[in-house]
């Protein structure tokens, strides 16, 4: 309902406005679609992440909860006013100290943080953390934040880098728009007159539906152009990440399978439709009985939510290696132990958005994604058009995390342009993003772990059961990925793994860093601790003397080469011991606070399962010595863009500030693959190391210079210089070819992996990364209530590209793994809002050390291997073990939150006893 | 239509008018709409300035209900008001802290509602004014039940009175949450005592998020009346039968034998602190 519009008064960024609006519109509204200032960002419409703090009189407040009437007569300062008398030092230190990763939470903080710094401007660490603590961060981890604005007043400079870029801390080469607020994310830029879209959604987990009189409806409703359903879409209504499980409808056509599944869609003008009433929306649902849980899943008096799936068994994973059954019941000392894990929300601070035109015949998607060529492939599909009649654009990813993976937006926002031939923009609402988009696999797993007197591990089993919710999106890969790790980074000869992967009427369960692995590590790092208690051997050291060496085989069969986890395990042993020691003392005096240190390690395959994942990256000159690169990896915040210009540049041996960027794009770059698997740096990263060495070694043949002349490009030319000696190649003469490059180079990597038999048995991957961190925790015994204190991370990169971005990703993992460890649970009904599901704030983080490994690998990129979804494995069970160590508690599901923990140690209290 | 007026005789004579949604900070009202705006019927009462001063008058001290939690921060209050500044630092975070305000945590009643268990504690009523006048009522009489009050249509909760006679002592609140900052109790705890020398004189315990309204445990204050504070009061916090007085919920955030079983431990935790700011700050600070 509109109120009548009224004329308000205020300043903003120091100018004065006269504005006529609905006085009870939000002011982050009114910023954006009327007053068209894009760098506040929405991120939840309800006060919970503080994205689009303003400062009002001075004072932060979330313009979401303020009616614009309450402006009258206000000072109101946003992003856009922090920079007008040029960059300001603060968000000059936010580019130094990488305190923005995906960006789309950094004008909140960088505003919140201005109100800070003109009170008091040399905060301590606890006044950074209470200031900024309306500001939900998903990507970093909170420490380079608070670092970022501790040190506003540095006077360090950052040295700019003229060769040999990898393995320097070099601020990201995206950054700057991040800082000023002017990035382009998904809902920051829409054609004119472009329609909205509102999505209808099943509001039931299960349920039949039928639509009636949807044209005497849409004639009734003021400002609508098309209502969209099943019936329209005109290529195959399906999607799914993998092709051959694809079963997911981008409209469903007669029975939801999840709550929140698009039914139909509505496309009018942005008053009509952010103005739409619902209530007599010409549809009938029919309830059916829904199962929500792995066991339900199993009961046979429900129906099977996909016919084809027997028993709701989507596939089944397995890995089998000697002869396990046996050998674990003749073993010298045995542990087991089961753990459930919840579904765990990606709650990126950027709800999906994007928009939708067409250029001639091409459609064109400009929309938050990890995935472009999929997006464009599936969407394609859909829509019944070809796939070079597509066009993808990612917008900046506010965040992805796995779950901008799979499309979302992409198909219904075509379906609109493509049926009315008019530009189209949506934004998902932060309800809509948590209920229709995917989670982390919830799971209830079972272990064995055996080992012989020594400690030596002989055999483990493991069983999981993972609620791959109403659609396959990812569960396969989960199913698979599990059994080939859940021996953890370990040499285990007899094993034996499965995983299964099993259909609810829950959300649907897709990617999340980690694919299930963080899942089974939880499990299988405690059971370590476990078992070498049992055999007597300190926890670190039992790891060490597991620990799979050069040459060692996994459980796969396959024979691992540049393997760091002896050395991440080993520069963690002094502080190790120190630590058990301090603990100890602390213990003695201390009966309801207890301190409790914990271990937990890591392993993780870079890439896809023994499939193909090529990356494509191509370099250009032009006759005017421009440099492009052009690079189609996703940067969703982790610093692709970055981190693959320093091995380009360093291959080609040229400054990194010789090159321009261009994508991604699927029209302008090629194919980069997903960023997913941390396969980015390793694989693209290897497409780049390969394309700059072609144009490297293009070059110096043109110039007939040896290897190692030095080669510069300037006034048109491109100079080889090697001692006295000096060529000039001259660009303006040479020929260009269709994309006016003189000179070019495209080189393709895809790892070599080989097919796994049916017992697992192959080359999964070509490359792993590993690591093992150190939690350090203060638990109240009476309470249940767990701080972090410390993590202490030690990760095998092979070779560090840029220490600033990797000491970023493990940051932003320890987040998240605390979060999954701690408090965050998805429950359907219940937490589909960022109030009621819980991630870390800043005052939730434990002061973070990083230690880099770099034992190279014979196949990355400058022996490089992947980081970003190792990181955040070793840190739940690491968390879980430093509890267990102080308080006995073991806990049987997770995040453990306090009840969960209290009941744990009561539990362990009542063992003690019977012992 | 979206009334915004100066003084509260508009605003009261407004709302005689006709049935209008009073929105105050907005901090609860918008989370509970994803559309743009408000929607209409609004009675804005945050340009009112009355209701945004605290004044001491005779025998009560007023606290307008416009006073916004970070207003309460920065007033200069007595002890026993330690627990509501407590209390209002993390209410949220700082930008909810800037816009909430004390009177519509009360009006929108919330089992969870941060300020009222310190308000319990401080004995707290609440003045409501309509065309037909004034009325105050006490504060456990005003919120019946979650989500639930007398506030009636045409009123407006205009301020809190605190009684001079309240106002002795020390103060603490404790509130237990899964994490640091932006979270709503598991539960939570407001203690206010007064000592005698080293007997406690007076004693106020208030608990939240453990039942519909929050609770005054008034069985165990006249238990701890009395008591030397140096003698080991842990067994008559403990022994304390909370099961008659409480009666928690089973939810995301905990079970109910859970919040059972910490009440105890944050009615001790209070007393202990409110104990030690005797022992640091002295009683006449």
């Amino acid at each position: 309902m509109n109120n009548a519009k009224i004329e308000i008064n205020f300043y903003l960024n120091n100018k004065k406005q006269n504005l006529l609006v609905n006085p009870s519109d939000r002011v982050s509204k009114v910023l954006r679609e009327d007053l068209g200032l894009m760098g506040t960002k929405i991120g939840c419409n309800a006060g919970d992440c503080g994205s689009c703090t303003i400062l009002v009189n001075d004072e932060p407040v979330c313009a979401c909860l303020m009616t614009v009437a309450k402006a009258e007569k206000k000072n109101i300062q946003t992003i856009e006013g922090l920079s007008l008398n040029g960059v300001s030092s603060l968000q000059k230190s936010f580019l130094k100290y990488g305190a923005a990763q995906c960006g789309i939470c950094t004008p909140g903080l960088l505003v919140t943080a201005t109100a800070l710094l003109k009170k008091n401007s040399t905060p301590s660490k606890k006044e950074v953390e209470e200031a900024l603590s309306g500001v939900l961060c998903r990507c970093t981890g909170y420490q380079k934040i608070i670092t970022a604005i501790m040190n506003v007043n540095s006077e360090e400079e950052i040295e700019p880098v003229f060769h040999n870029a990898v393995g320097k801390r070099i601020p990201r080469i995206d950054g700057l728009k991040k800082v000023l607020g002017t990035e382009i994310y998904g809902a920051d830029y829409w054609p004119e007159d472009s329609l909205y879209i509102k999505i209808v959604r099943s509001p039931y987990h299960r349920a039949n539906f039928e639509f009636g009189n949807l044209k005497q409806w849409q004639l009734e409703t003021e400002g609508l152009d098309i209502i969209l359903t099943a019936k329209d879409i005109p290529g195959e209504n399906k999607f799914g990440v993998i092709p051959n499980f694809a079963d997911q409808p981008a409209l469903a056509v007669s029975e939801a399978r999840f709550k929140g599944e698009a039914v139909a869609i509505i496309a009018g003008t942005y008053n009509s439709i952010s103005n739409l009433n619902m209530d007599k929306f010409p549809i009938n649902w029919e309830p059916s009985t829904e199962s929500l849980s792995i066991k339900s899943s199993k009961d046979k008096n429900i129906d099977n939510i996909h016919s084809d799936r027997e028993n709701n068994l989507l596939t089944v994973g397995k890995v089998i290696s000697g002869d396990p059954e046996t050998i674990i019941n003749r073993s010298t000392f045995q542990v087991s132990g089961n753990l459930e894990t919840s579904y765990v929300e990606h709650a990126y601070i950027e709800p999906e958005a994007g928009s939708a035109w067409m250029d001639h015949d091409t459609l064109v998607i400009q929309a938050c994604t990890q995935a472009p060529i999929m997006d464009r492939d599936d969407t394609a599909h859909i829509l019944g058009l070809k796939k070079e009649n597509v066009r993808i654009i990612p917008a900046t990813a506010g965040g992805g995390f796995g779950s901008k993976l799979d499309v979302s937006i992409q198909p219904l926002l075509g379906l609109v342009t493509l049926k009315t031939k008019k530009p189209c923009r949506i934004v998902y609402t932060r309800n809509e993003s948590m209920i229709s988009t995917t989670k982390r696999h919830p799971s209830e797993m079972q272990a064995s772990v055996s080992a012989d007197k020594n400690g030596k591990v002989l055999s483990m089993i493991f069983d999981g059961d993972f609620n791959t919710g109403a659609y396959a999106s990812w569960g396969p890969t989960v199913a698979t990925r599990v059994p080939i790790h859940a021996s953890g980074p370990y040499y285990t000869p007899n094993y034996k793994a499965v995983g299964n992967a099993l259909h609810t009427n829950g959300p649907v369960s897709g990617a999340f860093r980690g694919f299930g692995v963080p899942q089974a590590a939880a499990l299988q790092e405690t059971l370590y601790d476990q078992l070498a208690d049992i055999c007597k051997i300190d926890q670190l050291e039992f790891r060490k003397i597991n620990a799979l060496k050069d040459g060692q085989k996994t459980v796969c069969g396959q024979e691992l080469y540049g393997v760091g986890i002896y050395e991440c395990l080993d520069a963690l042993s002094e502080t190790w011991k120190e630590g058990l020691e301090r603990i100890k003392k602390f213990n003695e005096h201390s009966k309801f606070i207890k301190k409790g240190i914990g271990l937990g390690s890591c392993w993780y395959g870079c890439g896809n399962t023994a499939l193909p994942n090529p990356a494509t990256i191509k370099i250009g000159i032009d006759k005017f010595g421009q440099l492009f690169l052009h690079q189609g990896a996703t940067d969703i915040g982790q610093g692709s863009n970055t981190v693959i210009t320093q091995i380009c540049a360093d291959a080609l041996g040229v400054s990194m500030e010789t090159f321009n960027l261009i994508g991604p794009d699927t029209h302008l770059t090629p194919d980069c693959g997903k960023t997913s698997a941390s396969r980015q740096t390793y694989i693209t990263g290897k497409a780049a190391e390969l394309s700059g060495k072609t144009m490297r070694s293009k070059i110096l043949r043109l110039s007939n210079m040896g290897p190692d002349a030095v080669i510069e490009i300037k006034n048109q030319s491109i100079f080889v210089k090697h001692k006295e000696k000096e060529q000039r190649l001259e660009l303006k003469d040479m020929i260009p070819d269709k994309d006016n490059y003189v000179l070019s180079s495209i080189e393709t990597y895809d790892p070599p992996t080989i097919p796994l038999d049916e017992n697992g048995q192959g080359k999964p991957y070509a490359v792993y990364g590993y690591g093992v961190q150190m939690a350090e925790i203060e638990v109240n015994k009476e309470l249940g209530t767990i701080k972090v204190e410390k993590i202490t991370a030690a990760h095998d990169l092979g070779r560090v590209i840029n220490p600033l971005l990797a000491e970023g990703q493990i940051e932003g993992g320890i987040a998240q793994g605390l979060g999954l460890a701690l408090m965050e649970e998805y429950i359907p009904d219940r937490t589909e809002n960022l109030h009621d599901y819980l991630v870390p704030t800043i005052g939730d983080m434990p002061e973070i050390k990083s230690i880099f490994i770099e034992k190279p690998d014979p196949e990355g990129p400058m022996g490089a291997k992947g980081l970003g979804e190792h990181v955040l494995i070793p840190t739940t069970p690491a968390i879980l073990n430093a509890l267990r160590n102080c308080t006995g508690a073991i806990i049987k599901k997770l995040p453990a939150l306090p009840h969960r923990v209290l009941e744990a140690i009561s539990e362990a209290n009542v063992d003690t006893r019977k012992n | 239509m979206y009334y915004r007026p100066e003084n509260i005789n508009d605003a009261i004579t407004t709302l005689s008018k006709g049935e209008l949604t009073i929105a105050a900070g907005c901090t609860d009202l918008f989370p509970t709409t994803q559309e743009d705006s408000l929607g209409s019927n609004i009675l804005d009462i945050s340009a009112i300035k009355s209701l945004k001063s605290i004044t001491i008058e005779k025998e009560f001290r007023r606290i307008g209900s416009g006073v916004t939690w970070t207003d309460l921060e920065n007033e200069k209050l007595p002890n026993c008001y330690d627990m509501l500044k407590e209390c209002s630092l993390q209410v949220g975070s700082r930008q909810i802290q800037n816009l909430g305000t004390i009177g519509g945590n009360l009006c929108n009643a919330s089992p969870a509602a941060d300020g009222v268990p310190c308000l319990l504690s401080l004995d707290a009523s609440v003045e409501l004014i309509s065309t037909n006048g004034k009325r105050i009522l006490k504060l456990d009489d005003f919120i019946k039940g979650s989500r639930n009050t007398e506030l009636k249509k045409n009123e407006i909760l205009s301020a809190i009175l605190i009684p001079e006679k309240a106002e002795r002592g020390h103060s603490s609140f404790v509130k237990l949450g899964a994490r640091k900052y932006l979270v709503i109790s598991i539960a939570m705890v407001a203690c206010k005592i007064n000592l005698d020398g080293d007997i406690i004189s007076d004693i106020a315990i208030s608990i939240g998020s453990c039942s519909a309204v929050a609770r005054r445990l008034g069985e165990l204050e006249n238990t701890l009346i009395g008591k030397n504070v140096n003698s080991d009061l842990t067994q008559d916090i403990y022994n304390f039968d909370y099961k008659n007085h409480i009666s928690p919920i089973n939810d995301i955030r905990g079970t109910d034998a859970y919040r059972l079983e910490v009440a105890k431990v944050l009615v001790k935790n209070s007393i202990i602190d409110t104990i030690n700011k005797f022992k640091k700050k002295g009683q006449y600070e």
